[in-house]
């Protein structure tokens, strides 16, 4: 079996084979501030009173938070209430909260070999601790919240074997690009992705960023084994005691594709698909207004790192603004302790509390009508961050610091 | 079943930031969803949709966001089914679980804006009444068609699983 068999194998009692229908239980849910309220209704209608178990459910507040009107903070309001009453100790708001894809795993709710729904398409980002996770709408999470189960349908498996080292300023979130400007915005409709050959090549915050933008070739998970790494990093860290899952040997695989990490190069996504895919180089001259760098694909400590490297010493172009957030209230205190704070302000850029904010054009950063942003999110869809006929180029940290100090979109090696 | 309505096209990847855009999230009430259907296309979108319209799109219609207030946008402006050549799996089982029809139909092509489509989900047939053409699409799993009979997750749930 593959690796998203084999786990919902463990889970179902019995071996299970790409295609089927299964019922399974679930290990963790989450939801947060947008998905909550549907997911709360859908758990009323049920005729449902408690939650499965309250300390496998998390409720994150990170979408329009801190709370961007009166009706934003009204849902935000529902959702506290709910966490309340149902005696739900991980309830995640403003100042001791983040990004829910950055959160979890640094809060060791999401483990290896388990099953993890979430009331958001970016679940998948736990793939890179070896989970089977995936995101789903709010009338399953609701169920999922009540009875502790869902149904899947078992993915086929793409397989895809790494080899080489990344080069210097390239990252996961260019293999992620590669990836789908590979197999395009469906390719992996109803697919895993399994990684193998040297996961170790990527270090876990870029596999994070890669397991993270599977959904944006349509996967339902992105998959890799955990290693030395994703262990080291739980112990101390996990929540609950859990069991690593792996593929078996000979697992039938639907298809298998191999990328040599060594000839990757910077990569940007052009408006408005994220599988519309070209090199940094290739582009010419792209004038920028705005450069986020942030969220739950580039809001980890080694992508605010490779952005504080590029941009200390350095002035965002005076035509710019340059937004900068980290991904969880742990990542900016340490980025604050450990001087990168003072680097973004001094080079003139924001810096935001987590929020999810401008990646879904909530706020903190939203385009208006013909404006151009280089963005380390995941989706460059028209309208995403804001007016319809703004423009958004997904890149990774290093790229999107470069293109803030140059005004145009450029890749590091330029300055 | 079968749905009647007056084809309203558009193409592939639409995704669900083009169905209802994150701003309008602060509401889960389908009406006021329905007032900006497919606004993040096109700001003129929602003027353009009659109640009872079939939305006929290409691939991967409803990619993105796991928002289900995308079905209800949809639900609220009235329109009254979704055929696509493909959707997205989060889309797909969103609609499912809301009892929203969808016929997926990878050999669906050349459906004019305007054309009166008569679409029959139990069999599956779109037929586009205006040019005389008629596609077919695969048959739905039968887990599928449970949900689907029972008139979505919920009352599936409340049925078979979870008491009553
Ligand atoms: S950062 Fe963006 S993609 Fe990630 S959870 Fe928030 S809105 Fe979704």
């Amino acid at each position: 079996m593959t690796l998203a068999e084999a786990i919902i194998a463990r889970h179902a009692g019995r071996p299970v084979a790409a295609g089927e229908f299964v019922e399974v239980p679930v290990d963790f849910v989450l939801a947060n501030d947008i998905t909550a309220p549907l997911a709360i209704r859908a758990f009323r209608e049920l005729g449902a009173n408690r939650v499965f178990d309250p300390s496998r459910v998390a409720l994150v507040l990170d979408h329009f938070t801190p709370c961007k009107d009166v009706r934003s903070a009204e849902q935000c309001r529902a959702v506290r209430e709910f966490a309340r009453a149902q005696g739900i100790p991980h309830l995640f708001a403003e100042g001791r909260g983040g990004i829910e894809h950055v959160l979890l795993p640094e809060r060791g709710l999401v483990l290896p070999g388990e099953i993890v729904v979430g009331g958001d398409s970016h679940t998948c980002t736990y793939g890179a601790l070896g989970a089977f996770a995936t995101g789903m709408g709010s009338t399953d999470i609701g169920y999922a919240m009540a009875t502790g189960r869902t149904w899947l349908r078992v993915p086929r498996t793409i397989r895809v074997e790494l080899s080489g080292e990344l080069p210097r300023w390239v990252t996961g979130k260019d293999l992620a690009l590669h990836l789908i400007g590979m197999v395009g915005t469906s390719g992996a409709n109803w697919c895993a992705f399994e990684f193998a050959g040297k996961v170790e090549a990527l270090p876990l915050d870029d596999r994070l960023t890669v397991a993270n933008m599977a959904v944006e070739a349509g996967a339902t998970a992105g998959l890799f084994p955990p290693d030395g790494e994703v262990l080291d990093y739980l112990r101390g860290r996990a929540a609950r005691g859990y069991e690593p899952v792996y593929p078996e040997p000979g697992a039938d695989y639907a298809e298998a594709v191999e990328v040599d990490l060594g000839r990757l190069r910077p990569l940007v996504a052009r408006p408005h698909s994220p599988a519309d895919v070209v090199p940094v180089e290739g582009l010419g001259e792209v004038a920028i207004d705005q450069v986020v760098i942030g969220s739950c694909t580039n809001g980890r400590w080694r992508d605010l790192l490779l952005a504080a490297e590029v941009l200390r010493g350095r002035e965002v172009h005076p035509r710019v603004r340059c937004i900068v957030i980290p991904g969880s209230q742990e990542l900016h205190l340490r980025a604050v302790r450990e001087g990168l704070a003072e680097v973004f302000l001094e080079a003139g850029a924001v810096l935001s509390t987590p929020t999810c904010g401008p990646c879904l054009g909530g706020h903190m950063g939203v385009l208006a009508a013909g404006e151009r942003c280089v963005s380390t999110t995941n989706r460059n869809f028209r309208g995403r961050m804001g007016h319809p006929e703004g423009e958004v180029y997904l890149a990774n940290p290093a790229v999107a610091a470069a293109s803030a100090v140059l005004g145009r979109i450029a890749s590091p090696e330029e300055l | 079943m079968v749905i009647r309505g007056r084809a309203l096209v558009v193409g592939d990847d639409v995704d669900t930031d083009a169905i209802v855009p994150a701003r309008y999230l602060v509401t889960s009430d389908p009406a006021e969803l329905g007032r900006h259907c497919l606004e993040g296309l096109d700001l003129g979108f929602p003027g353009r949709i009659r109640p009872g319209d079939i939305l006929v799109a290409g691939e991967n219609f409803g990619c993105g966001s796991s928002r289900e207030h995308a079905v209800l946008a949809l639900k609220g402006a009235g329109i009254g089914c979704v055929v696509a050549r493909s959707f997205a799996r989060i889309f797909f089982r969103n609609a499912t679980n809301l009892g929203f029809p969808l016929v997926e139909c990878p050999v669906l092509r050349d459906v004019a804006e305007g054309d009166l489509l008569a679409v029959d989900l139990r069999r599956g047939v779109i037929r586009d009444l205006t040019s005389g053409r008629a596609f077919a699409a695969p048959p739905l799993p039968p887990f599928i068609l449970e949900i689907l009979d029972a008139g979505g997750l919920i009352p599936w749930a409340r049925r078979r699983r979870y008491g009553a």
